[in-house]
Protein backbone atom coordinates (compact mmCIF):
# COMPACT_ATOMS: atom_id res chain seq x y z
CA UNK A 1 0.00 0.00 0.00
CA UNK A 2 1.35 3.21 -0.66
CA UNK A 3 1.24 6.33 1.39
CA UNK A 4 3.58 8.87 0.22
CA UNK A 5 1.92 12.14 0.01
CA UNK A 6 3.02 14.93 -2.48
CA UNK A 7 1.17 17.68 -0.54
CA UNK A 8 0.59 20.77 -2.83
CA UNK A 9 0.91 24.10 -0.43
CA UNK A 10 -2.80 25.16 -0.38
CA UNK A 11 -3.86 28.65 -0.31
CA UNK A 12 -5.15 29.46 3.05
CA UNK A 13 -8.51 30.53 2.06
CA UNK A 14 -9.67 27.66 0.31
CA UNK A 15 -8.84 25.05 3.22
CA UNK A 16 -11.88 25.69 5.11
CA UNK A 17 -14.43 24.72 1.91
CA UNK A 18 -11.94 21.42 1.14
CA UNK A 19 -12.06 20.49 4.95
CA UNK A 20 -16.00 20.28 4.79
CA UNK A 21 -15.90 18.74 1.25
CA UNK A 22 -14.06 16.29 2.46
CA UNK A 23 -15.66 15.49 5.62
CA UNK A 24 -18.60 14.90 2.81
CA UNK A 25 -16.75 12.40 1.13
CA UNK A 26 -15.53 10.58 3.85
CA UNK A 27 -19.12 10.73 5.78
CA UNK A 28 -20.27 7.38 4.01
CA UNK A 29 -17.45 5.38 5.40
CA UNK A 30 -17.30 7.05 8.91
CA UNK A 31 -20.81 5.99 9.28
CA UNK A 32 -20.51 2.58 7.74
CA UNK A 33 -18.03 1.71 10.35
CA UNK A 34 -19.76 2.94 13.07
CA UNK A 35 -22.75 0.72 12.29
CA UNK A 36 -20.80 -2.02 10.42
CA UNK A 37 -17.83 -2.64 12.55
CA UNK A 38 -18.13 -0.69 15.76
CA UNK A 39 -21.37 -1.79 16.63
CA UNK A 40 -20.89 -5.51 15.97
CA UNK A 41 -17.61 -5.15 18.09
CA UNK A 42 -19.18 -3.25 20.85
CA UNK A 43 -21.90 -5.58 21.09
CA UNK A 44 -19.68 -9.10 21.56
CA UNK A 45 -18.02 -6.93 23.96
CA UNK A 46 -20.85 -6.26 25.45
CA UNK A 47 -22.58 -9.96 25.71
CA UNK A 48 -18.91 -11.27 27.13
CA UNK A 49 -19.39 -9.32 30.04
CA UNK A 50 -23.36 -9.99 30.74
CA UNK A 51 -24.67 -13.50 30.88
CA UNK A 52 -26.63 -14.09 27.87
CA UNK A 53 -28.53 -17.35 27.80
CA UNK A 54 -31.10 -18.20 24.85
CA UNK A 55 -34.28 -16.47 27.11
CA UNK A 56 -32.26 -13.16 27.96
CA UNK A 57 -30.79 -13.38 24.76
CA UNK A 58 -34.37 -12.91 23.16
CA UNK A 59 -35.51 -10.39 26.67
CA UNK A 60 -32.65 -8.74 26.58
CA UNK A 61 -32.39 -8.79 30.41
CA UNK A 62 -29.19 -10.55 30.84
CA UNK A 63 -27.53 -9.78 34.15
CA UNK A 64 -24.24 -8.02 34.25
CA UNK A 65 -21.40 -10.16 35.29
CA UNK A 66 -18.45 -8.43 35.18
CA UNK A 67 -15.22 -10.89 33.94
CA UNK A 68 -16.77 -13.95 35.69
CA UNK A 69 -17.81 -15.38 32.11
CA UNK A 70 -14.18 -14.80 31.09
CA UNK A 71 -12.59 -16.67 34.29
CA UNK A 72 -15.12 -19.42 34.09
CA UNK A 73 -14.10 -19.64 30.04
CA UNK A 74 -10.40 -20.01 30.91
CA UNK A 75 -10.62 -22.23 33.70
CA UNK A 76 -12.36 -24.98 31.65
CA UNK A 77 -9.71 -27.07 30.38
CA UNK A 78 -11.20 -27.12 26.70
CA UNK A 79 -10.03 -23.50 27.04
CA UNK A 80 -6.53 -24.58 27.26
CA UNK A 81 -6.88 -27.56 25.02
CA UNK A 82 -8.31 -25.55 22.11
CA UNK A 83 -5.83 -22.57 22.52
CA UNK A 84 -2.71 -25.29 21.83
CA UNK A 85 -4.25 -26.84 19.26
CA UNK A 86 -5.05 -23.41 17.95
CA UNK A 87 -1.44 -22.61 18.10
CA UNK A 88 -0.29 -25.69 16.96
CA UNK A 89 -2.29 -25.10 13.54
CA UNK A 90 -1.27 -21.48 13.24
CA UNK A 91 2.17 -21.83 13.87
CA UNK A 92 2.70 -25.51 11.45
CA UNK A 93 0.05 -23.63 8.74
CA UNK A 94 2.24 -20.63 8.46
CA UNK A 95 6.17 -22.28 8.80
CA UNK A 96 4.74 -24.44 5.99
CA UNK A 97 3.35 -21.84 4.08
CA UNK A 98 5.79 -19.64 3.80
CA UNK A 99 8.52 -21.83 3.67
CA UNK A 100 6.88 -23.24 0.66
CA UNK A 101 5.75 -20.36 -0.88
CA UNK A 102 9.45 -19.08 -0.67
CA UNK A 103 11.11 -21.45 -2.35
CA UNK A 104 8.66 -21.36 -5.09
CA UNK A 105 8.75 -17.95 -5.40
CA UNK A 106 12.54 -18.38 -5.58
CA UNK A 107 12.21 -21.09 -8.37
CA UNK A 108 9.70 -18.57 -9.84
CA UNK A 109 11.52 -15.66 -10.10
CA UNK A 110 14.33 -17.43 -12.31
CA UNK A 111 11.72 -16.45 -15.32
CA UNK A 112 11.76 -19.18 -17.72
CA UNK A 113 8.93 -19.91 -20.38
CA UNK A 114 5.98 -19.98 -19.29
CA UNK A 115 6.33 -18.99 -15.46
CA UNK A 116 4.19 -15.99 -15.39
CA UNK A 117 1.25 -18.05 -16.79
CA UNK A 118 2.30 -20.78 -13.98
CA UNK A 119 2.67 -18.23 -11.39
CA UNK A 120 -0.82 -17.17 -11.92
CA UNK A 121 -2.06 -20.98 -12.05
CA UNK A 122 -0.85 -21.73 -8.44
CA UNK A 123 -3.41 -18.89 -7.31
CA UNK A 124 -6.15 -21.15 -7.82
CA UNK A 125 -6.32 -22.11 -4.76
CA UNK A 126 -6.27 -19.28 -3.27
CA UNK A 127 -9.57 -17.88 -5.48
CA UNK A 128 -11.21 -20.81 -4.48
CA UNK A 129 -14.32 -20.80 -2.43
CA UNK A 130 -12.58 -22.31 0.78
CA UNK A 131 -16.08 -24.30 1.09
CA UNK A 132 -15.19 -25.97 -2.07
CA UNK A 133 -11.22 -26.72 -1.30
CA UNK A 134 -12.50 -27.85 2.32
CA UNK A 135 -14.79 -30.54 0.52
CA UNK A 136 -12.11 -31.54 -2.53
CA UNK A 137 -9.93 -32.55 0.67
CA UNK A 138 -12.61 -33.86 2.76
CA UNK A 139 -13.66 -36.52 -0.12
CA UNK A 140 -9.82 -36.56 -0.77
CA UNK A 141 -9.10 -38.01 2.93
CA UNK A 142 -12.01 -40.04 3.08
CA UNK A 143 -11.24 -42.73 5.45
CA UNK A 144 -12.63 -46.02 3.11
CA UNK A 145 -11.71 -44.70 -0.76
CA UNK A 146 -10.05 -41.54 -0.47
CA UNK A 147 -6.93 -40.60 -2.98
CA UNK A 148 -4.70 -40.02 0.08
CA UNK A 149 -5.25 -42.97 2.01
CA UNK A 150 -5.09 -45.00 -1.55
CA UNK A 151 -1.72 -43.50 -2.13
CA UNK A 152 -0.33 -44.74 0.96
CA UNK A 153 -2.06 -48.18 0.05
CA UNK A 154 0.49 -48.12 -2.58
CA UNK A 155 3.91 -47.71 -0.47
CA UNK A 156 2.23 -50.73 1.94
CA UNK A 157 1.13 -47.92 4.89
CA UNK A 158 -2.05 -48.55 6.91
CA UNK A 159 -5.43 -46.37 5.88
CA UNK A 160 -5.43 -43.18 8.44
CA UNK A 161 -9.16 -42.03 9.89
CA UNK A 162 -7.79 -38.40 8.66
CA UNK A 163 -10.66 -36.46 10.00
CA UNK A 164 -11.10 -37.87 13.02
CA UNK A 165 -9.88 -37.70 16.14
CA UNK A 166 -6.65 -36.76 16.78
CA UNK A 167 -5.63 -37.18 13.01
CA UNK A 168 -8.01 -34.12 12.63
CA UNK A 169 -5.86 -31.69 13.32
CA UNK A 170 -3.26 -32.75 10.85
CA UNK A 171 -5.88 -33.16 8.62
CA UNK A 172 -6.73 -29.58 8.41
CA UNK A 173 -3.40 -27.97 8.65
CA UNK A 174 -2.42 -30.25 5.58
CA UNK A 175 -5.14 -28.35 4.12
CA UNK A 176 -5.33 -24.96 5.15
CA UNK A 177 -1.02 -25.20 4.26
CA UNK A 178 -2.24 -25.57 0.26
CA UNK A 179 -4.58 -23.36 0.67
CA UNK A 180 -2.21 -20.92 1.84
CA UNK A 181 0.48 -21.24 -0.34
CA UNK A 182 -0.37 -19.00 -3.49
CA UNK A 183 -0.74 -15.61 -1.15
CA UNK A 184 2.67 -16.26 0.15
CA UNK A 185 4.41 -17.20 -2.70
CA UNK A 186 2.59 -14.31 -4.50
CA UNK A 187 3.37 -11.68 -1.92
CA UNK A 188 7.53 -13.13 -1.51
CA UNK A 189 7.94 -13.06 -5.71
CA UNK A 190 6.80 -9.38 -5.54
CA UNK A 191 9.41 -8.90 -2.69
CA UNK A 192 11.71 -10.53 -4.59
CA UNK A 193 11.26 -8.46 -7.64
CA UNK A 194 12.60 -5.32 -5.89
CA UNK A 195 15.96 -6.81 -5.02
CA UNK A 196 18.62 -5.21 -7.43
CA UNK A 197 19.72 -7.87 -9.81
CA UNK A 198 23.06 -6.41 -9.40
CA UNK A 199 23.66 -7.71 -6.32
CA UNK A 200 23.52 -11.15 -7.49
CA UNK A 201 25.96 -10.68 -10.06
CA UNK A 202 28.73 -8.95 -7.89
CA UNK A 203 28.19 -12.23 -4.90
CA UNK A 204 28.69 -14.40 -8.31
CA UNK A 205 31.90 -12.69 -9.10
CA UNK A 206 32.97 -12.74 -5.38
CA UNK A 207 32.52 -16.92 -5.86
CA UNK A 208 29.34 -17.35 -4.12
CA UNK A 209 27.37 -20.27 -4.74
CA UNK A 210 23.41 -20.32 -5.09
CA UNK A 211 22.85 -21.36 -1.95
CA UNK A 212 25.03 -18.59 -0.29
CA UNK A 213 23.52 -16.13 -2.63
CA UNK A 214 20.14 -17.07 -1.07
CA UNK A 215 21.08 -16.87 2.67
CA UNK A 216 23.55 -13.84 2.31
CA UNK A 217 21.28 -11.52 -0.28
CA UNK A 218 17.67 -12.74 -0.64
CA UNK A 219 16.87 -13.87 2.53
CA UNK A 220 18.06 -11.05 4.73
CA UNK A 221 16.49 -8.32 1.93
CA UNK A 222 13.43 -10.47 2.08
CA UNK A 223 12.68 -9.46 6.09
CA UNK A 224 10.80 -6.14 5.48
CA UNK A 225 8.39 -8.35 2.97
CA UNK A 226 8.58 -11.94 5.64
CA UNK A 227 7.69 -10.07 8.36
CA UNK A 228 4.37 -8.65 6.81
CA UNK A 229 3.87 -12.02 5.37
CA UNK A 230 4.22 -13.63 8.77
CA UNK A 231 2.41 -11.44 10.51
CA UNK A 232 -0.75 -11.24 7.46
CA UNK A 233 -0.50 -15.09 7.88
CA UNK A 234 -0.81 -15.02 11.23
CA UNK A 235 -3.98 -13.27 11.49
CA UNK A 236 -5.64 -14.92 9.15
CA UNK A 237 -4.96 -18.11 9.76
CA UNK A 238 -6.34 -17.56 13.69
CA UNK A 239 -9.75 -16.59 12.39
CA UNK A 240 -10.13 -19.46 10.07
CA UNK A 241 -13.20 -20.95 10.11
CA UNK A 242 -14.72 -22.14 6.90
CA UNK A 243 -11.62 -25.09 5.88
CA UNK A 244 -11.98 -26.39 9.20
CA UNK A 245 -15.38 -26.40 9.84
CA UNK A 246 -16.26 -27.89 6.23
CA UNK A 247 -13.50 -31.07 6.86
CA UNK A 248 -14.09 -32.30 10.26
CA UNK A 249 -16.92 -29.47 11.84
CA UNK A 250 -14.13 -28.75 14.62
CA UNK A 251 -14.06 -32.22 16.16
CA UNK A 252 -11.75 -34.28 17.34
CA UNK A 253 -8.25 -32.26 17.96
CA UNK A 254 -9.18 -29.99 14.62
CA UNK A 255 -11.03 -27.28 17.26
CA UNK A 256 -9.72 -23.75 17.21
CA UNK A 257 -10.22 -20.74 19.44
CA UNK A 258 -12.35 -19.47 15.81
CA UNK A 259 -14.10 -22.63 15.37
CA UNK A 260 -15.47 -23.05 18.68
CA UNK A 261 -16.82 -19.81 19.36
CA UNK A 262 -18.32 -20.66 16.05
CA UNK A 263 -19.99 -23.67 17.28
CA UNK A 264 -20.88 -22.01 20.79
CA UNK A 265 -22.12 -19.03 19.44
CA UNK A 266 -24.45 -20.74 16.98
CA UNK A 267 -25.10 -23.85 18.70
CA UNK A 268 -23.60 -25.78 15.79
CA UNK A 269 -21.61 -29.05 15.75
CA UNK A 270 -21.08 -30.77 19.24
CA UNK A 271 -22.57 -27.84 20.89
CA UNK A 272 -26.22 -28.27 21.32
CA UNK A 273 -26.76 -25.34 23.50
CA UNK A 274 -25.76 -22.01 22.43
CA UNK A 275 -23.65 -20.09 24.77
CA UNK A 276 -23.71 -16.43 23.58
CA UNK A 277 -21.40 -15.21 26.40
CA UNK A 278 -18.86 -18.26 26.39
CA UNK A 279 -18.66 -17.36 22.37
CA UNK A 280 -18.23 -13.61 22.75
CA UNK A 281 -15.25 -14.01 25.56
CA UNK A 282 -13.42 -16.27 23.23
CA UNK A 283 -14.40 -13.85 20.50
CA UNK A 284 -13.46 -11.22 22.48
CA UNK A 285 -10.31 -13.33 23.00
CA UNK A 286 -9.37 -12.98 19.34
CA UNK A 287 -10.59 -9.24 18.21
CA UNK A 288 -7.42 -8.29 21.08
CA UNK A 289 -5.19 -10.59 19.13
CA UNK A 290 -6.10 -8.73 15.95
CA UNK A 291 -5.53 -5.79 17.34
CA UNK A 292 -2.11 -6.23 18.89
CA UNK A 293 -1.32 -7.93 15.48
CA UNK A 294 -2.53 -4.57 13.68
CA UNK A 295 -0.41 -2.18 16.10
CA UNK A 296 2.83 -4.71 15.02
CA UNK A 297 1.62 -4.11 11.46
CA UNK A 298 2.02 -0.60 11.33
CA UNK A 299 5.03 -0.77 12.71
CA UNK A 300 6.54 -2.96 10.84
CA UNK A 301 5.05 -1.44 7.91
CA UNK A 302 6.65 1.64 9.20
CA UNK A 303 9.66 0.14 9.32
CA UNK A 304 9.83 -0.84 5.90
CA UNK A 305 9.04 2.44 4.61
CA UNK A 306 11.80 4.12 6.55
CA UNK A 307 14.10 2.03 4.48
CA UNK B 1 17.97 -13.51 -18.64
CA UNK B 2 16.43 -15.71 -20.31
CA UNK B 3 18.56 -18.99 -21.32
CA UNK B 4 17.93 -20.90 -23.98
CA UNK B 5 18.63 -24.08 -21.51
CA UNK B 6 16.27 -23.20 -19.19
CA UNK B 7 13.64 -25.97 -20.33
CA UNK B 8 14.08 -27.74 -17.41
CA UNK B 9 13.04 -25.19 -15.31
CA UNK B 10 10.06 -25.31 -17.18
CA UNK B 11 9.41 -28.91 -16.89
CA UNK B 12 9.98 -28.46 -13.42
CA UNK B 13 7.78 -26.03 -12.93
CA UNK B 14 4.67 -27.68 -14.94
CA UNK B 15 5.51 -30.39 -12.64
CA UNK B 16 5.00 -28.60 -9.64
CA UNK B 17 1.80 -26.49 -10.45
CA UNK B 18 0.32 -30.39 -11.63
CA UNK B 19 0.98 -31.38 -8.27
CA UNK B 20 -0.46 -27.97 -6.37
CA UNK B 21 -3.43 -28.10 -8.95
CA UNK B 22 -4.41 -31.67 -8.43
CA UNK B 23 -6.96 -31.46 -5.78
CA UNK B 24 -8.71 -29.15 -8.21
CA UNK B 25 -8.20 -31.40 -11.16
CA UNK B 26 -9.57 -34.24 -8.41
CA UNK B 27 -12.95 -32.26 -8.27
CA UNK B 28 -13.39 -31.89 -12.15
CA UNK B 29 -12.71 -35.66 -12.26
CA UNK B 30 -15.35 -36.97 -9.88
CA UNK B 31 -17.95 -34.79 -11.06
CA UNK B 32 -17.90 -36.51 -14.27
CA UNK B 33 -17.83 -40.06 -12.85
CA UNK B 34 -20.67 -42.32 -12.61
CA UNK B 35 -21.90 -42.85 -9.05
CA UNK B 36 -20.86 -46.75 -8.77
CA UNK B 37 -16.88 -46.09 -10.04
CA UNK B 38 -16.46 -42.69 -8.03
CA UNK B 39 -14.76 -45.06 -5.02
CA UNK B 40 -12.71 -46.96 -7.56
CA UNK B 41 -10.23 -43.91 -7.96
CA UNK B 42 -9.14 -43.73 -11.66
CA UNK B 43 -6.99 -40.97 -12.47
CA UNK B 44 -9.57 -40.10 -16.06
CA UNK B 45 -13.72 -40.82 -15.31
CA UNK B 46 -13.26 -44.16 -17.08
CA UNK B 47 -17.41 -44.06 -16.39
CA UNK B 48 -18.03 -40.99 -17.79
CA UNK B 49 -21.78 -38.71 -17.42
CA UNK B 50 -23.02 -35.47 -17.63
CA UNK B 51 -25.58 -36.81 -14.76
CA UNK B 52 -23.87 -35.39 -12.17
CA UNK B 53 -24.24 -31.69 -13.86
CA UNK B 54 -27.65 -32.17 -14.57
CA UNK B 55 -28.41 -33.19 -10.74
CA UNK B 56 -26.80 -30.35 -9.88
CA UNK B 57 -28.62 -27.30 -12.40
CA UNK B 58 -31.67 -28.88 -11.33
CA UNK B 59 -31.17 -28.62 -7.51
CA UNK B 60 -28.76 -25.72 -7.53
CA UNK B 61 -29.72 -23.37 -10.32
CA UNK B 62 -31.92 -20.62 -7.19
CA UNK B 63 -28.67 -21.07 -5.27
CA UNK B 64 -26.22 -19.68 -8.20
CA UNK B 65 -28.50 -16.82 -8.95
CA UNK B 66 -28.99 -15.63 -5.23
CA UNK B 67 -24.92 -15.93 -4.95
CA UNK B 68 -25.15 -13.63 -8.09
CA UNK B 69 -27.13 -11.12 -6.62
CA UNK B 70 -25.21 -10.84 -3.45
CA UNK B 71 -21.69 -10.63 -5.19
CA UNK B 72 -23.25 -8.20 -7.63
CA UNK B 73 -24.72 -6.04 -4.53
CA UNK B 74 -21.86 -6.43 -2.52
CA UNK B 75 -19.70 -4.85 -5.14
CA UNK B 76 -21.87 -2.03 -5.83
CA UNK B 77 -22.11 -1.46 -1.30
CA UNK B 78 -18.36 -1.70 -1.57
CA UNK B 79 -17.97 0.97 -4.88
CA UNK B 80 -20.36 2.90 -3.22
CA UNK B 81 -18.32 3.63 0.42
CA UNK B 82 -14.70 3.04 -0.45
CA UNK B 83 -14.65 5.56 -3.33
CA UNK B 84 -15.73 8.52 -2.04
CA UNK B 85 -13.72 7.94 1.05
CA UNK B 86 -11.00 7.36 -1.05
CA UNK B 87 -11.24 10.13 -2.67
CA UNK B 88 -11.38 12.25 1.08
CA UNK B 89 -8.51 10.48 2.17
CA UNK B 90 -6.38 10.37 -0.95
CA UNK B 91 -6.87 13.74 -2.91
CA UNK B 92 -8.65 15.88 0.33
CA UNK B 93 -6.25 14.81 2.88
CA UNK B 94 -8.83 14.52 5.49
CA UNK B 95 -7.74 15.32 8.72
CA UNK B 96 -7.25 12.26 11.21
CA UNK B 97 -6.25 10.09 8.24
CA UNK B 98 -3.90 7.91 9.68
CA UNK B 99 -6.26 7.04 12.34
CA UNK B 100 -8.83 6.15 9.69
CA UNK B 101 -5.89 4.02 8.29
CA UNK B 102 -5.31 2.40 11.09
CA UNK B 103 -9.04 1.64 12.17
CA UNK B 104 -9.20 0.14 9.07
CA UNK B 105 -6.05 -2.24 9.50
CA UNK B 106 -7.98 -3.24 12.50
CA UNK B 107 -11.37 -4.02 10.80
CA UNK B 108 -9.86 -6.59 8.23
CA UNK B 109 -8.69 -8.20 11.01
CA UNK B 110 -11.31 -8.56 13.42
CA UNK B 111 -12.30 -12.73 12.83
CA UNK B 112 -15.12 -12.99 10.73
CA UNK B 113 -17.04 -14.93 13.59
CA UNK B 114 -16.80 -12.42 15.99
CA UNK B 115 -18.66 -9.92 13.07
CA UNK B 116 -21.46 -12.64 12.37
CA UNK B 117 -21.83 -13.15 16.54
CA UNK B 118 -22.77 -9.08 16.77
CA UNK B 119 -24.17 -9.15 13.69
CA UNK B 120 -26.55 -11.93 14.32
CA UNK B 121 -28.32 -9.71 17.63
CA UNK B 122 -28.23 -6.32 15.54
CA UNK B 123 -29.98 -8.04 12.70
CA UNK B 124 -32.78 -10.15 14.90
CA UNK B 125 -33.29 -6.88 15.86
CA UNK B 126 -33.76 -5.02 12.82
CA UNK B 127 -35.63 -8.40 11.11
CA UNK B 128 -32.26 -8.75 8.50
CA UNK B 129 -32.02 -11.89 9.45
CA UNK B 130 -32.32 -14.27 6.68
CA UNK B 131 -32.84 -11.42 4.10
CA UNK B 132 -30.57 -10.71 1.18
CA UNK B 133 -29.72 -6.96 1.91
CA UNK B 134 -28.71 -8.17 4.85
CA UNK B 135 -26.48 -10.65 3.51
CA UNK B 136 -25.37 -8.01 1.03
CA UNK B 137 -24.18 -5.15 3.30
CA UNK B 138 -22.50 -8.26 6.32
CA UNK B 139 -20.57 -9.42 2.71
CA UNK B 140 -19.05 -5.85 2.44
CA UNK B 141 -17.17 -6.03 5.01
CA UNK B 142 -15.02 -8.36 4.17
CA UNK B 143 -13.96 -6.16 1.21
CA UNK B 144 -14.74 -2.30 2.22
CA UNK B 145 -11.47 -2.11 4.19
CA UNK B 146 -9.22 -3.59 1.34
CA UNK B 147 -11.25 -1.59 -1.12
CA UNK B 148 -10.47 1.69 0.56
CA UNK B 149 -7.11 1.03 1.24
CA UNK B 150 -6.50 -0.04 -2.49
CA UNK B 151 -8.09 3.10 -3.87
CA UNK B 152 -6.53 5.43 -1.99
CA UNK B 153 -3.01 4.20 -2.33
CA UNK B 154 -3.98 4.13 -6.27
CA UNK B 155 -5.62 7.65 -6.07
CA UNK B 156 -2.15 9.39 -3.51
CA UNK B 157 -0.35 8.46 -6.67
CA UNK B 158 -2.33 10.41 -9.40
CA UNK B 159 -0.83 13.36 -10.83
CA UNK B 160 -2.07 16.31 -9.03
CA UNK B 161 -1.48 18.61 -12.05
CA UNK B 162 -4.68 17.51 -13.63
CA UNK B 163 -6.79 17.82 -10.80
CA UNK B 164 -5.12 21.44 -9.92
CA UNK B 165 -6.33 22.25 -13.47
CA UNK B 166 -9.51 21.01 -13.25
CA UNK B 167 -9.84 23.21 -9.95
CA UNK B 168 -8.34 26.56 -11.73
CA UNK B 169 -11.13 26.13 -14.52
CA UNK B 170 -13.98 26.09 -11.66
CA UNK B 171 -14.79 22.32 -11.47
CA UNK B 172 -16.07 21.54 -8.53
CA UNK B 173 -15.17 18.61 -5.91
CA UNK B 174 -17.87 16.14 -7.51
CA UNK B 175 -16.77 16.85 -10.92
CA UNK B 176 -12.97 16.12 -10.33
CA UNK B 177 -14.40 13.27 -8.14
CA UNK B 178 -17.06 12.14 -11.03
CA UNK B 179 -14.71 13.16 -14.11
CA UNK B 180 -11.26 13.00 -13.35
CA UNK B 181 -10.40 10.91 -10.38
CA UNK B 182 -13.07 8.04 -11.37
CA UNK B 183 -12.21 7.32 -15.28
CA UNK B 184 -8.45 7.55 -13.57
CA UNK B 185 -9.28 5.08 -11.27
CA UNK B 186 -10.07 2.42 -13.89
CA UNK B 187 -8.05 -0.49 -13.56
CA UNK B 188 -8.22 0.23 -9.77
CA UNK B 189 -11.60 -0.10 -9.47
CA UNK B 190 -11.64 -3.53 -11.31
CA UNK B 191 -9.36 -4.94 -9.04
CA UNK B 192 -11.44 -3.79 -5.94
CA UNK B 193 -14.69 -5.17 -7.89
CA UNK B 194 -13.38 -8.41 -8.80
CA UNK B 195 -11.89 -9.34 -4.98
CA UNK B 196 -15.39 -7.93 -3.19
CA UNK B 197 -17.71 -9.95 -5.45
CA UNK B 198 -15.31 -12.98 -5.02
CA UNK B 199 -15.32 -12.68 -1.49
CA UNK B 200 -19.22 -12.43 -1.57
CA UNK B 201 -19.23 -15.49 -3.51
CA UNK B 202 -17.15 -17.19 -1.00
CA UNK B 203 -18.60 -16.72 1.90
CA UNK B 204 -19.50 -19.11 4.28
CA UNK B 205 -19.55 -17.45 7.54
CA UNK B 206 -22.10 -15.00 7.07
CA UNK B 207 -24.46 -17.04 5.10
CA UNK B 208 -24.39 -19.73 7.49
CA UNK B 209 -24.88 -17.62 10.31
CA UNK B 210 -27.39 -14.48 8.84
CA UNK B 211 -28.91 -16.72 6.09
CA UNK B 212 -29.71 -20.10 7.58
CA UNK B 213 -33.11 -19.95 7.45
CA UNK B 214 -33.04 -18.42 3.65
CA UNK B 215 -34.15 -21.24 2.00
CA UNK B 216 -33.53 -20.83 -1.86
CA UNK B 217 -32.79 -17.40 -1.52
CA UNK B 218 -29.08 -18.74 0.04
CA UNK B 219 -25.71 -18.17 -1.56
CA UNK B 220 -24.61 -21.53 -3.50
CA UNK B 221 -22.07 -21.97 -0.46
CA UNK B 222 -25.04 -23.41 1.55
CA UNK B 223 -26.16 -25.23 -1.27
CA UNK B 224 -22.61 -27.00 -1.33
CA UNK B 225 -22.93 -27.17 2.39
CA UNK B 226 -26.61 -29.23 2.63
CA UNK B 227 -25.50 -31.72 0.11
CA UNK B 228 -22.20 -32.10 3.14
CA UNK B 229 -24.60 -32.02 5.79
CA UNK B 230 -26.93 -35.06 3.68
CA UNK B 231 -26.72 -38.54 5.39
CA UNK B 232 -26.27 -39.94 2.27
CA UNK B 233 -22.83 -37.71 0.56
CA UNK B 234 -23.85 -37.50 -3.28
CA UNK B 235 -20.45 -36.85 -4.06
CA UNK B 236 -20.84 -36.64 -7.89
CA UNK B 237 -23.80 -33.92 -7.82
CA UNK B 238 -21.73 -32.22 -5.06
CA UNK B 239 -18.35 -32.36 -6.51
CA UNK B 240 -20.58 -30.47 -10.09
CA UNK B 241 -21.54 -28.39 -8.03
CA UNK B 242 -18.33 -27.24 -6.77
CA UNK B 243 -16.83 -26.70 -9.87
CA UNK B 244 -20.02 -24.92 -11.13
CA UNK B 245 -19.31 -22.73 -7.88
CA UNK B 246 -15.82 -22.11 -8.91
CA UNK B 247 -16.30 -20.65 -12.37
CA UNK B 248 -16.29 -17.06 -11.13
CA UNK B 249 -12.69 -17.76 -10.05
CA UNK B 250 -11.90 -19.69 -13.08
CA UNK B 251 -13.36 -16.60 -15.01
CA UNK B 252 -11.33 -14.38 -12.89
CA UNK B 253 -8.12 -16.28 -13.42
CA UNK B 254 -8.17 -15.99 -17.18
CA UNK B 255 -9.69 -12.96 -17.80
CA UNK B 256 -7.93 -10.49 -15.04
CA UNK B 257 -4.51 -12.52 -14.03
CA UNK B 258 -2.87 -8.80 -13.34
CA UNK B 259 -5.80 -7.42 -12.14
CA UNK B 260 -5.64 -10.05 -9.29
CA UNK B 261 -1.82 -10.40 -8.36
CA UNK B 262 -2.11 -6.62 -8.39
CA UNK B 263 -4.62 -6.84 -5.85
CA UNK B 264 -3.03 -9.39 -3.64
CA UNK B 265 0.36 -7.40 -3.72
CA UNK B 266 -1.10 -3.96 -3.36
CA UNK B 267 -3.18 -5.34 0.14
CA UNK B 268 0.37 -6.36 1.93
CA UNK B 269 2.88 -4.27 1.00
CA UNK B 270 3.87 -1.25 -0.55
CA UNK B 271 5.91 -1.26 -4.05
Amino acid sequence: MSTTQTHAPKPAKRIKPTTWAAIGFAAPLIIYMLVFYVSPLVQNISMSLHRYTRRTFVTGEAPWTGLDVYKEVVSTPEFWTTLRQTLIFVVLSIVFQYSIGLALAVFFNQNFKLSAGLRGAFLVPWLLPPMISGTIWQWMMDADSGLVNNLLGVFGLDPVWWLQADKSLWAVIIANIWLGIPFNLVILYSGLQNINGDLYEAASLDGCNAWQRFWKITFPLLKPVTMITLLLGFVYTLRTVDIIWIMTKGTGTSRTLATWAYEMAFGKGTSATIKYSEASVVGTILILVALAFALIYLWAQGKEEER
Amino acid sequence: MQHRSTWWKTAIGIVLTLIMLFPVYWMINISFTQRRSIRSGDLVPMDFTLDNYTAAFNSQLPYLGTSLIIALGCVIVTLLIALPSSYALAILHIKGRKTLNFLLIVAQMIPAVVMALGFYQIFSDLNLLDTLPGLIVADSTIAVPFAVMLLTGFMTGMPRSLIEAAQIDGASQWTVFTRIVIPLSRNTIVTTSLFSFLWAWSDFMFASTLDSGGGKMRPITMGIYDFIGSQNQEWGPMMATAVLASVPTALLLIVAQKYVAAGVTAGAIKD
